[in-house]
């Protein structure tokens, strides 16, 4: 039999978040067919973009007003339903993949694997268990529907270079109104986005002050970076928890990952091991951090960081 | 009004975790064990929600053999009214343990549900999300607030985007994350008197729950360790070797 591999597209309601290509990443390598689903209230324009993830065939646009918000238990029967046509249902490992997809399975009567970071063949997949101190391999059984959550930074998104065909979808699922959305707010920033971003400056608990993070903003702004932090920082309140870098936080894969005052806990390094270079700079010698780092520099970041910018500064000019 | 809060047995979050030596599985002989973190801000929730005067009674309810009576004894010193063992003889995975949790809620009357985000050890966060959908109610994941009022619950949830807000019709199912609040220190008198609380042993055969489907185990492995290490001396040294890895 073909596999048949629904991916759930992820988007905030007016553009489609990275997490979905590189879910479609990971579906890609099992052997099958890839559709892609998008529910919304007005979904033209994702389901748009969509269309052009290389390797997807449809693109399947499930409009009506209660899929304004990604509410779970609205989400999760629609999604259960159109699970009947398909081997595999996969989306992102965020919080809106974690929310919806364990309930679509539940309704499916079908286990979830989570955090997939490896295909091993059409049923079997890797995945980190005891906050990625160790790995396991799991099988899903013959007839049973694959349900698996994507762990985004072992993947990386698929070229906008396809063209897929979308249809517009109706679902005859009955839909709760037990659950209602109120709000969301959300630190709006012209940085880009932590789980996107190929540079990453993070701040911890050296920074010392909310004031004092002043400086990570400023050097991530000369490198075009986003800025992360420490769970230790946050605790602080040295800035919000959706800076949050780590197991509890963020799992995140940029090109350069610069750790400016962070000891290097093991529940950071879990969010930051999958990155492709790791600076640390911190005063202690002894920090953890620098076991894992791949450049170290032992200082004041104070000092460190403003002569870090002109340097760099001097290194484009040159 | 009855809240229930199911509770994991997992390797202390201070173990470091270590496989055994033929890769068979995780090293668990002679390693401190204690409720699952998240799930112990479950019950410290249920407390104060009864502190409040909003919940009547609080029942902590666990899966697995008779060792999980030692978490149990751990909820009822932090305050919890009542334990309910369900005494299961198997590995736990999310869709069982989530029917079985089902039958109980409906023995129980239950009509708030609250547990952790995902258990430390398997890092697997399905649970609740699935016992909501068995049940039909409402869910709210990774709570960093809840207030209840007029058959309501209005949570707040860290999301990747920031904070959601959201309103839920009671029952409901409610999973925790870290910074819902900080649970509260057991006494010695509390774990003396938690020995004199009411702790039931419930088979899981007599649930009637009809076994799923099982994920199979194929092995474990420890993962790639990053191999860290060197350090520069000031920062021209440090800008050189970014250049040397196209970095700048």
């Amino acid at each position: 039999m073909t596999n048949r591999i629904l991916v759930i597209a992820q988007h905030d309601g007016e553009r489609l978040d990275a997490a979905t290509g590189k879910t479609v990443a990971c579906a890609r390598l099992i052997e099958g067919e890839v559709d892609v689903a998008v529910f919304g209230a007005n979904a033209g324009g994702i389901a748009d973009a969509a269309a052009k993830l290389a390797g997807v065939s449809r693109v399947l646009r499930i409009e009506r007003e209660e899929n304004s918000a990604p509410l779970a238990a609205v989400l999760a029967p629609q999604i259960a339903k159109l699970a009947e046509n398909y081997t595999h249902v996969l989306a992102p490992s965020s919080t809106f993949g974690k929310d919806v997809l364990p309930r679509a399975a539940a309704l499916a009567g079908a286990p979830q694997v989570s955090d997939i970071q490896r295909v091993i063949d059409a049923r079997s997949f890797e995945r980190p268990i005891y906050a990625g101190n160790v790995l396991t391999s799991v099988r899903v059984p013959e007839g049973v529907k694959v349900f698996g959550t994507v762990r985004l930074a072992s993947f990386q998104a698929v070229a906008a270079e396809g063209s897929a065909s979308i249809e517009s979808v109706s679902l005859d699922a009955a839909l709760p109104s037990h659950t209602r959305f109120v709000k969301l707010e959300s630190a709006k920033s012209e940085r880009p986005d932590l789980q996107g971003a190929k540079i990453v400056v993070s701040g911890g608990r050296g920074v010392g002050s909310k004031e004092n993070f002043d400086i990570i903003f400023r050097f991530a702004d000369k490198l075009g970076a986003a800025v992360g932090a420490s769970r230790a920082a946050v605790d602080a309140g040295f800035v919000p928890n959706d800076m949050q870098v780590g197991q509890t936080g963020k799992i995140i894969a940029p090109d350069l990952y610069i750790a400016c005052g962070i000891s290097g806990a093991i529940q950071h390094v879990t969010g930051i091991k999958d990155a492709g270079t790791i600076v640390a700079i911190n005063k202690d010698p002894d920090a953890p951090i620098f076991e894992i780092a791949d450049i170290g520099l032992v200082g004041d970041l104070f000092a460190i960081l403003p002569e870090l910018e002109a340097a760099i500064d001097a290194a484009k000019s040159s | 009004m009855k809240v229930l809060v199911p509770i994991k047995r997992v390797i202390d979050f201070n173990v470091r975790v270590q496989l055994k030596r033929d890769n068979s599985g995780v090293q668990t002989d002679g390693v401190k064990m204690s409720v699952n973190p998240f799930d112990e801000i479950a019950v410290e929730e249920a407390l104060r929600l009864r502190e409040k005067g909003i919940a009547t009674e609080v029942v902590a309810v666990s899966i697995g053999t008779a060792d999980v009576q030692q978490q149990l004894r751990t909820a009822l010193a932090m305050g919890a009214d009542r334990a309910i063992q369900v005494d299961f003889n198997e590995e736990t995975q999310p869709l069982h343990v989530a029917r079985l949790l089902k039958a109980v809620v409906e023995r129980e009357s239950a009509e708030l549900v609250i547990l952790g985000k995902q258990a430390i050890d398997d890092d697997a966060n399905q649970t609740g999300q699935m016992l909501a959908a068995l049940l039909g109610w409402p869910q709210a994941t990774f709570a960093s607030a809840v207030g209840i009022e007029g058959g309501k619950a209005t949570v707040t949830r860290e999301v990747d985007a920031g904070l959601e807000t959201l309103e839920l019709d009671l029952p409901a199912v409610i999973t925790t994350d870290l910074r819902l609040n900080e649970p509260r220190f057991v006494k010695m008198p509390d774990i003396m008197k938690a020995k004199k609380k009411p702790l039931d042993v419930v088979p899981a055969a007599d649930l009637g729950v009809e076994a799923p489907p099982r994920l199979e185990t194929l092995g474990f492995a420890a993962p790639e360790k990053r191999s860290g290490g060197r350090k520069v001396a000031n920062v021209a040294e440090l800008v050189e070797a970014l250049k040397e890895k196209g970095l700048l």
